[in-house]
C-alpha cells in the first residue's frame, strides 16, 4: 500500500515538472513520447498550455461580480502569459448558474465579463485584443442540482482565438 | 385562414336572454378577479357536449371544445355516458327535461358537414337548459385543416357567452423548444396552438434563441439571437420567415417586447457592465434611451394604454421592480418584499403585474398591483420563471425548470387566482413562453 502510493505520480506534479523543464525554452517542442502524458504536453505558447497552465477561467460567488484573491491571481498569470504571447486576440465569455432569471443571467454574465476584461486591461492587455459576450445561464459545465454545480457554472473563461500573423 | 370565418346562423336569431342562474354561478369568479385577488375557487359550470353529427372530424371538434372549457377550470363536461337524450346535431329542439335531469346547465349540439368545394361547414347552438332558451347559434366555413381553430373559436364563443369575458383558446403560443443534454441544450423558436398542439419550430437550432415575444398587431414575432457570436435582437415574419436585426447597437441587446401598439420594440442594450432600457420605433428606426444607471435595467414590459413601463432593476442592490413613465421619467421602486423580483408583466387588464420571485432558495410566480400592493404568490417550488398573460388576463403561462443532470423545463398554465395549473404537454422540454392575442 505504501510502496504503490509513493510510486503513483499526481498529473498535477508531472505536469509542473514538465513546465519546469522547458520553461524559458518555449520554441523547444517536446520529445515524441511526451504524447503519452495527455495534458501534459501543452506546447508553450498554446491553447492547451493557456488552459492547463495558467487556467482559463475565473470563478465568481453567488450574483456578485467581484474578482476573489483566487480569481485575481488566475487574471495576473493570464496577463503574463498574454504579454509574452501578443499575438492572440481573446473572447471572454461570461456565464450565470440557473439559479436566477434569463434576462437578468444574461446582464450578469456581461458584467463578469467586463469585469474580467477591465482587469486584464489594468495589467496592460490591450483592450483592442479583447471582445466579450456572455451567454447567461445557456451554456453551463456542470449540470448536477447542488451547490458544487452551480459555483462551477458561475465563471468568466478566457479563450484564445485564432492568432494573427501565425 | 384568412379573413373572418365567424357567421351568425340565418335561421335562428341569437337570444339576448340571459339566463341569470347561469351568471349567477360564475360571478364569484368575477368579484375573484376584479374585486377580490384572495383565492377563491369557482364551482364549475356542468355543461354537456353532444357529440357533434357529421363525420370523425366533427367528433374531434366536439373535443376539442369539450378539452378548452375544461381546461379553464370554470367548467365541467358532464359524462356522455349520463346522457338521456340521445339526439345530436343543433337542427332539433332539445328535450331540456332530460338534460335538467343529469343536471346539465349548459347544453352545446352541433354537427360539422363537408361542402362540395371540400370546405367545412361547423354550426353549433349553446342552449340554456333551465330556460330553453338558445344563447348562441353560429356555422362557420373553413378548409378542413383549420378544423382545430374552428374548435376554439367555438369554445372561446361559449366561454365569452357564459362568463361574460373574452376567451383565450384561439391563441398560439411562441416559445423555445429544448432538446440535447443540459450542457449541450439546443434551442428552437417554437410555435404551438396554447392548448400543445401543432407544435412546429422556427429556426433550426444552430444559434441560440432566447425569450421570443408575440407582436399584439402583426403575425411577427421578436426574439434573442446568438447568430454569429453576436447577441441582438431579432423581429421575425412568422408567415414569410424574413428577419431583421432589431436596430444597431454597439453590444448586446436582450430582452425585447413590444408596444401595445406594435409599433415599437424595448430591450435592454448591454454596455460594459450595465444593461439599460432603449426603444426602437420600427417605422422610423429611431431610438430612445430611457434608464441610464450604472445597474442592470431589464425586462421592460408596457402597460396595456402603453403610458406606462414596469421593468426589473438592481440599481438598489437586489433585482426589484420599477414602474416608469413611456418617456422614461418617474422611475418608482414597487417591489419591497424579501427576496428579489423579476421578469414584470403587465396584465392585458391593466390592472395587475405578473413576475418572477426569488426568496429563500425557491422560484415562484406572483402578481401584484402597479402600485406594489397586494402581492399574492401562484405557485412556488425549485424553479418557476417567466410569466406569460393569455389575452384575457385571466390565466397565465410560464416555465417550470426540473433539477439535475437529466432535468429540463415544462410549460405550465396557472389560472390568476392560483388555482388550476396545467402542464402544457406532449412537446418536449419548452421555455420562455409568451402568448398571442386572439387571432384574427
Amino acid at each position: 500500500m505504501t510502496r504503490a502510493t509513493s510510486k503513483s505520480y499526481s498529473p498535477a506534479l508531472i505536469c509542473l515538472a514538465l513546465v519546469l523543464a522547458i520553461s524559458g525554452c518555449a520554441k523547444q517542442s517536446l520529445p515524441d513520447n511526451a504524447g503519452g502524458l495527455g495534458l501534459n504536453n501543452a506546447t508553450p505558447g498554446s491553447e492547451q498550455d493557456f488552459t492547463v497552465n495558467v487556467g482559463d477561467r475565473v470563478f465568481f460567488t453567488t450574483d456578485s461580480t467581484n474578482l476573489t484573491g483566487q480569481a485575481r491571481a488566475t487574471l495576473d498569470k493570464q496577463a503574463q502569459w498574454l504579454a509574452r504571447y501578443a499575438n492572440y486576440p481573446i473572447t471572454i465569455e461570461g456565464h450565470a448558474d440557473e439559479r436566477g432569471t434569463r434576462e437578468y443571467n444574461l446582464a450578469l454574465g456581461a458584467r463578469r465579463a467586463a469585469a474580467v476584461r477591465d482587469y486584464l486591461v489594468a495589467r496592460g492587455v490591450n483592450a483592442s485584443r479583447i471582445k466579450t459576450i456572455s451567454f447567461g445561464k445557456e451554456r453551463p459545465v456542470a449540470v448536477c442540482n447542488d451547490i458544487s454545480c452551480w459555483s462551477q457554472n458561475r465563471r468568466a473563461v478566457t479563450l484564445l482565438t485564432a492568432p494573427t500573423g501565425s | 385562414m384568412t379573413g373572418s370565418i365567424r357567421q351568425i346562423m340565418p335561421k335562428f336569431s341569437i337570444h339576448v336572454l340571459v339566463a341569470l342562474c347561469l351568471l349567477m354561478m360564475l360571478r364569484p369568479a368575477h368579484a375573484l378577479v376584479e374585486i377580490d385577488l384572495s383565492k377563491s375557487n369557482v364551482e364549475p359550470l356542468p355543461i354537456a357536449i353532444t357529440s357533434f353529427a357529421g363525420d370523425a372530424v366533427a367528433q374531434d371538434i366536439a373535443d376539442v371544445v369539450q378539452a378548452d372549457l375544461v381546461n379553464s377550470g370554470l367548467f365541467k363536461a358532464i359524462d356522455k355516458a349520463a346522457f338521456i337524450d340521445k339526439a345530436t346535431g343543433p337542427d332539433a329542439i332539445p328535450r331540456f327535461e332530460d338534460w335538467r335531469v343529469i343536471n346539465a346547465q349548459a347544453l352545446v349540439m352541433g354537427k360539422v358537414v363537408r361542402e362540395p368545394d371540400g370546405r367545412l361547414r361547423t354550426e353549433f347552438r349553446l342552449w340554456d337548459v333551465f330556460s330553453g332558451e338558445q344563447m348562441i347559434g353560429q356555422q362557420f366555413f373553413t378548409g378542413p385543416e383549420n378544423w382545430r381553430r374552428v374548435a376554439h373559436i367555438i369554445a372561446d364563443s361559449i366561454y365569452e357567452r357564459l362568463t361574460g369575458e373574452k376567451g383565450y383558446f384561439d391563441t398560439r403560443i411562441v416559445y423555445i423548444s429544448e432538446t440535447g443534454p443540459k450542457d449541450k441544450r439546443v434551442k428552437r423558436l417554437a410555435i404551438m396552438d396554447q392548448d400543445g398542439a401543432n407544435a412546429r419550430t422556427l429556426t433550426n437550432g444552430q444559434s441560440l434563441v432566447l425569450t421570443p415575444r408575440f407582436s399584439p398587431t402583426r403575425q411577427e414575432i421578436t426574439y434573442m439571437s446568438f447568430e454569429g457570436g453576436n447577441p441582438r435582437v431579432y423581429l421575425l415574419q412568422i408567415e414569410t420567415g424574413q428577419r431583421e436585426i432589431v436596430g444597431n447597437f454597439p453590444g448586446m441587446t436582450f430582452s425585447p417586447r413590444f408596444s401595445p401598439d406594435g409599433q415599437k420594440i424595448i430591450m435592454s442594450l448591454q454596455q460594459g457592465g450595465n444593461s439599460n432600457i432603449y426603444t426602437m420605433d420600427l417605422r422610423s428606426r429611431a431610438t430612445m434611451r430611457l434608464t441610464d444607471t450604472s445597474a442592470i435595467d431589464t425586462a421592460p414590459s408596457y402597460s396595456p394604454d402603453g403610458t406606462k413601463i414596469v421593468f426589473e432593476s438592481d440599481r438598489g442592490g437586489k433585482q426589484q421592480l420599477y414602474v416608469m413613465n413611456a418617456d422614461g421619467s418617474g422611475q418608482e421602486r414597487i417591489s419591497f418584499g424579501p427576496g428579489s423580483y423579476s421578469t414584470p408583466v403587465w396584465s392585458p387588464r391593466g390592472d395587475i403585474i405578473a413576475f418572477t420571485k426569488l426568496f429563500g432558495g425557491k422560484f415562484a410566480i406572483g402578481v401584484m398591483k402597479p402600485d406594489g400592493s397586494g402581492e399574492r404568490i401562484l405557485t412556488e417550488g425549485f424553479h418557476n420563471e417567466g410569466p406569460t398573460w393569455a389575452p384575457n388576463g385571466r390565466v397565465l403561462m410560464f416555465f417550470r425548470e426540473a433539477p439535475g443532470e437529466n432535468g429540463g423545463p415544462s410549460l405550465y398554465s396557472i389560472d390568476l387566482t392560483g388555482y388550476n395549473e396545467r402542464l402544457i404537454s406532449g412537446n418536449g422540454f419548452g421555455s420562455d413562453p409568451a402568448w398571442s392575442p386572439l387571432l384574427k
